[in-house]
């Protein structure tokens, strides 16, 4: 029998009691995902168990990564409103930030994509068997280049949150998945935004399971009314910091 | 500054990451077949995970170029690499078996393609290697058990066609692949 939410809720809290004390006797935070996080249950049989191998190798390989140019986007990819005959429903949104590397300089020039759910919470994803509309003017993905400072821009439709089967009753949060590259491959980074004061973040086992939450709060966006449009979009900022050693970082 | 942390590709990222002939980063004659299952800790296929690949070129230039993605102006439509420059990007995602294919050129320099595993249920992607062969000194084999070290060497099956396959989490039966920590 599927799991309650009690029992997934219990499990959050507990992994995080666990985490919280560690981080006061050891002082050490943890600015990253758990990969071996059972209370996503799809995790159980998908993360390793052996210790990661220190690479350790100044030459290697993944210290540089695959580049991007304008031939690999077209002006109309950051808008995903626009890639059909007809205006989407829902409600228009830009999200914009800054990619930046760990030492907090611009990652210039960079492929970022995304993909999201419809205003409805449906993917356009033929296993998506949510009995929500999908949306013939939303498709629901975009990419662009990053910019001279590191920004990406995107308007889109603010997605719903949707159901899943982890356990019985789980809903997702809304977000918008994010596909980002570095200038090293060690910098790649797929992650999800979040929306701010989202009334699912206790609930939700993917969200929680980066167990530090000023960490967890680094996937959240903020409303910016300064990039509200009038009589048009709501804005919303989001910064993202890559992670991974990379070449000449210490130069 | 503080990273932001990963979070899982899920089960949707299908209409969006890949794209059509992103296993081809080279075609044609002088062109490795390397292909192979992904698995989980039951030993099952996993059919949603994607899979990203970057090496050096044939001559050891680890500068990619772009144009993996390239686009019609037209129509939008995704037309790929245009075949005369290497740009040593590769993305595939696993098909309903598992399985995968990659058709490259062997990098020069270190004898090595790197991997990027993404999948729904993994929550932060996990970095590997496909060494093109075993009997080289190399800084990372050179320090794993044999066990180990054989999960990062693809085995030939023809000439031309390597087999490598990742497991994501090992079973009693099976090593799990080794995984690459670059923090």
């Amino acid at each position: 029998m599927p799991d309650s939410q009690e029992q997934i809720t219990a499990e959050i809290v507990e992994s995080h009691r666990v985490y919280a004390k560690a981080r006061e006797e050891s002082g050490q935070e943890s600015r990253h995902v758990l990969r071996d996080f059972a209370p996503y249950r799809s995790s159980i049989l998908r993360h390793p168990k052996q210790p990661l191998v220190v690479a350790g190798d100044p030459e290697a390989v993944e210290l540089t990564g695959p580049v991007f140019g304008v031939t690999d986007v077209t002006a109309l990819d950051s808008d995903l409103t626009r890639q059909h005959v007809g205006e989407p429903m829902g409600e228009r949104i830009t999200v914009t930030g800054r990619v930046l590397d760990r030492a907090g300089r611009p990652v210039r020039g960079q492929l970022v994509e995304v993909w999201q759910a419809n205003a409805a919470g449906r993917y356009a994803h033929q296993r998506d068997d949510h009995p929500a509309p999908l949306d013939p003017n939303f498709t629901g993905v975009g990419r662009c280049l990053t910019d001279g400072d590191g920004r990406y821009a995107f308007t889109t439709i603010k997605p719903g949150p949707y159901p899943w089967r982890n356990h019985v009753n789980a809903w997702r949060p809304a977000h918008i998945h994010f596909s980002l590259f570095g200038t090293a491959f060690t910098q790649r980074l797929v992650t999800q935004m979040y929306f701010p004061g989202d009334p699912l973040f206790p609930y939700d086992p993917i969200f929680n399971s980066v167990p530090d939450e000023q960490a967890r709060q680094r996937m959240v966006a903020a409303y910016d009314h300064d990039l509200s449009v009038p009589e048009w979009s709501r804005g919303f900022t989001w910064d993202i910091v890559l992670d991974g050693a990379f070449e000449g970082e210490h130069r | 500054m503080n990273p932001t942390p990963s979070q899982t590709v899920g089960p949707f990222f299908g209409y969006a990451l890949p794209f059509p002939r992103g296993g081809e980063i080279a075609a044609g004659a002088g062109a490795l077949t390397v292909h192979g299952h992904v698995f989980d800790g039951a030993g099952q296929p996993i059919p949603d995970a994607l899979l990203e690949f970057w090496q050096a070129d044939p001559a050891g230039g680890r500068g990619g170029a772009p144009g993996t993605l390239r686009r019609d102006p037209v129509n939008g439509a995704i037309l790929g690499r245009h075949g005369l420059d290497f740009t040593g990007f590769g993305r595939v995602p696993t098909d309903a078996d598992g399985h995968w294919t990659l058709r490259t050129r062997p990098p020069g320099g270190r004898p090595y393609i790197a991997v990027a595993v993404f999948a729904r249920g993994l929550l932060h992607h996990l970095y590997t290697r496909i060494y093109l062969r075993g009997d080289v000194a190399d800084p990372l084999l050179d320090r794993l058990t044999p066990e180990r070290r054989r999960t990062l060497v693809a085995t030939e099956e023809r000439p031309g066609v390597l087999r490598f396959d990742i497991r994501i989490q090992g079973d009693e039966e099976h090593e799990e692949t080794v995984f690459l920590d670059f923090s």
